[in-house]
């Protein structure tokens, strides 16, 4: 494996092309950019538009986005789904949202399922009644400190009005703020609309509305983190250990009360650019806090991005220590890397997956020695390929303008003048194909059939998607990583996460079963020689 | 604590649904099509139900699941879907070339009206299928019902949009297996096979949700009910529909459509219920029981009798699917077994009538709910109120398994978290052993664990 010609991309697109009818073929052309590795201007890519319909796409919805990715990891809120039973059942711990209360007495409604199971007398005659009852009988039963409302597609089109709904139970009940989220399947054209959305009304209902500062020299808030296998634990860790305070995370592992007092912080770091750029910049508008893009992805991106907050602090004892913490990590990073490397050397990958994931473990495939030949994105704008640069030019469609754009204004009181130094680059992000090499097949919202097209033709020696579609291209002989769930491991960030991925990819890509898969009788004509003379 | 909020006070609630026994219509429709050879299911609505019903299969069964969506946003979400499934038609048989694509609705379609039936129409009008494809379409709302009704409603399609009596008798014997695994649809046939009676098993997933690695994938498996099979249904004798909830319509249907004669039978699953459809093959068909099967019985009926205490008076929480429960409930009664609680998401009048006869003819005193408010909050709470030795239910249960410290029997849809239950049977008397053997593993590893030093046995 890994040794072998690979074809030039733009003879792949053309016979993929080839087989669409033609206004399909004249969409697709655009999605699909021949990366030409320049690094000071990537080159235009089509993104974020809708999906071709039958074309079979790794694509979910916007609910999918708001509840499941942003809203998801936290243990204190209660997700109720306004609408049928499916939405809420699929967003059921599926995404794998750990979460570390105290014990005891903190809430935690984790592992709970929340639904108003909407029948038909509701679509009917409207849910609104059901919807107040699920949330005073959610309030009976749990008092907790705050119920988010999620619409499904049904709701939006009878016209349920969730948010007076929420008003209401929120001046009923007192001591429980209830909000809702219009994150209705089809408002946009993937799950990237439900973190826009997720993220306006977390800034409208949630962050800044408690004043208990927390306590620490160099207060953070990680956004964009979502804790998946454990990552943001590992991120905890390390800047515990560093010496930094970490506010909140949006949202892995986090609580109601963190994001409340999340505006004291003195730095936002953004991790997923594409679910949360939003409230980095609400943030810096209304308090002033400054943010910056960093990636926890890989030891040496962790590391950078260590050296870059402390740089933006600028205080000697902390950049001291988080030199301590890189050295200190760092050699067992390098033990293992020296030992897993001989096998991954070489290798190839490809990525299709996310919003940002496609973009940073290419950085700990680089580590492993391996080459990524093609990437794209499953809900990226154009800003995640090609730079926040290009934010002006990107032409606003229908489907965006669906997204309420909220207005947001200086905070006379609570905005605090941070200074930023101008060696450090602040509110950018150049995208990935700036990090990708010349002749990398580049694919937004990349279809079935052009991923197995890309299998057949490039043979990668592993394959990074979700789990729709793991089990096909396995079923290829091409080894799946899930970048969504990691194949129930992780973590994958920071030091220790990084350690964990070599060692997953280096299993997958020398597991002796797929030597397996062909059948000795089929494998010479020999062995049927054999049988017949015998 | 994993959930660590809910107490023993059952209260009264009307709006609100907590950790759901069921889900919607459309992961049951795209099922089922995945049951008919060649074919492409597709989602009528939004993308994201289709990613979801798509990731549940995938993750219950482990294979890959193709579907397309009609990919609406808010345009389609307003002015109507025709223009994206005619589309999406045109777009699915141009790429993917199936034989056959089976449509079901979404609440999404289906609060706007969309007509598939009439959309279809159009789209053959127009030449967007190709001679000698199909198209059959479902409505599946998902504010009615549940993952089995949606189920139910594309076997249903089957029949209406393909099987015609053409007059002349195939001489075989249909059997809709109803929402069972690929291995249990395999054991169906295998069974009817060794009785010596031909049959059309449809939707049949086996070889398809169970397929083999072999380096290559092959979009449409070698499995599945073909079309030919499915036009035929018409023609044959009898149908057996096994469970009333998933498969009485498409029976009924094809009745009134074709003439075939059917009855509902349980679903195979222990004893009594396995002896049922063994009788009424053999009578359809006019066939003898071959011997092996006595013997079979007999060695499930021999293990029972030699591990009986193990089983005897062992209280049980069951929580699922309702054509599987019932014949479940009767089989834990027959292992002398106490099935005290039973609660199944998917509503319908038929399900409590029969666990509550089955509690009186055995003498117990138990608790069934299904239908609104019928979940794992519930049973959970029941469990509370008074412990059971056993839980049996989908993955979900983990939670309440872990927390009350007790054993759990994986059954049903879905099981995310373990492999088997897609290859080795739990119907037939085959299937019977296996849980039988599965429930013992259960209750002999608890009875290790909990033993003091000095009674821990080398012989149980
Ligand atoms: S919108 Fe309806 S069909 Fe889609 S997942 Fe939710 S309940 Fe199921
Ligand atoms: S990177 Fe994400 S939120 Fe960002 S996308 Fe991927 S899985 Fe999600």
């Amino acid at each position: 494996m890994g040794e072998h010609t690979i074809p030039a991309p733009e003879l792949i697109k053309e016979e993929i092309l080839a087989k669409y009818p033609t206004k399909v073929a004249r969409k697709r052309k655009k999605s699909m950019v021949t990366n030409d590795g320049n690094k000071d201007k990537a080159l235009e890519i089509q993104a974020n538009v809708r999906t071709v319909p039958g074309i079979i796409t790794q694509r979910g919805c916007t609910y999918a986005g708001c509840k499941g990715v942003v809203l998801g990891p936290t243990r204190d809120i209660i997700n109720l789904t306004h609408g049928p039973i499916g939405c809420g059942f699929y967003s059921w711990l599926t995404r794998r949202n750990q979460t570390k209360p105290a014990e005891g007495s903190e809430e935690n409604f984790m592992n709970y399922c929340f639904s108003t199971d909407m029948q038909d007398q509701n679509i009917v005659f409207g849910g609104e009644k059901k919807l107040r009852k699920a949330v005073q009988e959610a309030y009976d039963l749990f008092h907790p400190k705050a119920i988010g409302i999620f619409s499904t597609c049904p709701v939006g089109l009878i016209g349920d009005d969730v948010h007076a709904v929420a008003r209401e139970m929120t001046a009923e009940l007192g001591d429980c703020n209830v909000f809702g989220f219009s994150c209705e399947g089809y408002k946009g054209v993937s799950q990237s609309a439900g973190h826009h959305i997720a993220n306006n009304q977390l800034f409208k209902h949630v962050i800044g509305t408690q004043d208990k500062e927390p306590e620490g020299k160099f207060k953070v808030n990680i956004l964009g983190e979502y804790n998946i296998g454990g990552d943001a634990f590992e991120l905890e860790r390390i800047f515990e250990k560093a010496g930094l305070t970490l506010v909140s995370t949006f949202s892995g592992n986090s609580h109601y009360n963190s994001f409340a007092n999340s505006h004291f912080a003195d730095l936002n770091v953004v991790m997923c650019h594409r679910s949360i750029n939003y409230v980095a910049e609400m943030m810096e508008t209304k308090y002033g806090i400054p943010w910056m893009k960093v990636n926890f992805i890989g030891a040496e991106s962790t590391a950078k991005s260590l050296r870059k907050i402390a740089e933006y602090f600028d205080d000697k004892e902390l950049i001291q220590r988080v030199e301590e913490v890189i050295k200190e990590e760092t050699i067992q990073i390098e033990e293992t890397v020296a030992k897993l490397r001989p096998n991954t050397e070489g290798k190839t990958a490809m990525l299709f997956v996310g919003g940002s994931r496609a973009h940073h473990y290419q950085e700990l495939f680089n580590e492993l020695g391996m080459k990524t030949l093609a990437a794209g994105y499953e809900f990226g704008h154009r800003d995640d390929y090609e730079g926040r640069e290009i934010i002006p030019d990107i032409k606003v469609d229908a489907d965006s303008r669906n997204i309420e754009e909220i207005k947001v204004e200086k905070s006379d009181e609570e905005f605090r003048d941070y200074t930023k130094s101008d060696k450090l680059e602040w509110s950018e992000y150049g995208g990935m194909m700036r990090d990708m090499e010349s002749g990398s097949l580049v694919i937004d919202d990349i279809s079935h059939y052009e991923t197995e097209k890309l299998i057949e033709a490039y043979k990668p020696d592993i394959f990074c998607a979700g789990i729709k579609e793991k089990y096909v291209v396995q079923k290829s002989g091409v080894p799946l990583k899930q970048l969504h769930s990691y194949d129930y491991g992780g973590p994958y960030a920071g030091f220790v996460g990084a350690i964990n991925f070599y060692k997953d990819i280096e299993r997958m890509v020398t597991t002796r079963v797929w030597d397996l898969v062909e059948a000795p009788w089929e494998k010479s004509t020999q062995v049927e020689a054999q049988y017949a003379a015998g | 604590m994993l959930l660590r909020h809910t107490t023993a006070d059952v209260v009264e609630r009307e709006g609100l649904t907590i950790n759901p026994v069921k889900t919607c219509q459309p992961v049951g429709a795209m099922y089922a099509a995945l049951g008919i050879h060649g074919c492409l299911p597709h989602s009528h609505g939004s993308q994201g139900c289709c990613a979801y019903h798509r990731s549940a299969l995938t993750r219950h069964y482990k294979e890959p699941v193709m579907a397309g969506t009609s990919s609406f946003t808010e345009g389609a979400s307003v002015f109507g879907g025709q223009a994206n499934l005619l589309q999406a038609v045109n777009n699915i048989f141009t790429i993917y070339d199936p034989e056959i694509i089976a449509v079901h609705s979404t609440c999404l379609s289906e609060t706007i009206g969309d007509d598939l039936n009439q959309i279809l129409i159009k789209a053959q009008e127009d030449g967007k299928v190709p001679e000698g494809k199909s198209v059959i379409s479902a409505p599946t709302p998902s504010y009615v019902g549940s993952h089995i009704t949606g189920f139910s409603a594309m076997v249903e399609a089957m029949v209406k949009y393909l099987s015609i009596n053409s007059g002349k008798s195939n001489g075989k014997v249909n059997l809709i297996p109803g929402w069972v695994e690929p291995c249990d649809m395999r054991q169906i046939k295998s069974i009817a096979k060794r009785m010596g009676v031909e049959n059309i098993l449809f939707p049949d997933t086996s070889d398809v949700l169970d397929a083999p690695l072999i380096g290559k994938h092959q979009m449409y498996p070698d499995g599945g009910v073909t079309k030919e099979e499915l036009v035929s249904a018409g023609d044959s004798i009898f149908t057996i529909a096994m469970g009333s909830f998933a498969s009485e319509q498409a029976a009924k249907l094809l009745n009134k459509k074709c003439n075939v004669d059917y009855e509902v039978l349980d679903i195979p699953v222990g004893i009594k219920a396995t002896d049922r459809f063994i009788m009424k093959l053999s009578q359809t068909a006019g066939v003898e029981v071959p011997s092996d099967f006595k013997s079979e019985r007999g060695r499930l009926v021999d293990v029972i009798t030699d591990q009986e205490q193990y089983l005897h008076g062992k209280r049980v929480a069951i929580f699922g699917d309702p054509d599987q429960l019932i014949p479940l409930t009767e089989f834990l009664l027959d292992l002398n077994m106490e099935p005290v609680y039973v609660v199944s998401g998917t509503p319908g009048k038929y399900f409590e009538k029969r666990i509550k006869e089955l509690f009186e003819q055995y003498g117990i005193d138990g608790k069934v709910k299904n239908g609104p408010q019928a979940d794992m909050f519930l049973l959970h709470q029941w469990i509370k109120e008074q412990g059971v030795d056993l839980l049996i239910g989908n993955t979900y249960g983990k939670y309440i398994a872990r927390d009350e410290d007790l054993p759990f029997l994986r059954y049903g849809f879905p099981i995310y978290d373990r492999v088997g239950h897609s290859y080795f049977t739990t119907l037939g008397y085959e299937g019977g052993l296996r849980i039988v053997e599965k429930i013992l593993g259960l209750f002999h590893d608890r009875q290790d664990r909990d033993a003091p030093e000095e009674r821990f046995e080398l012989v149980m």
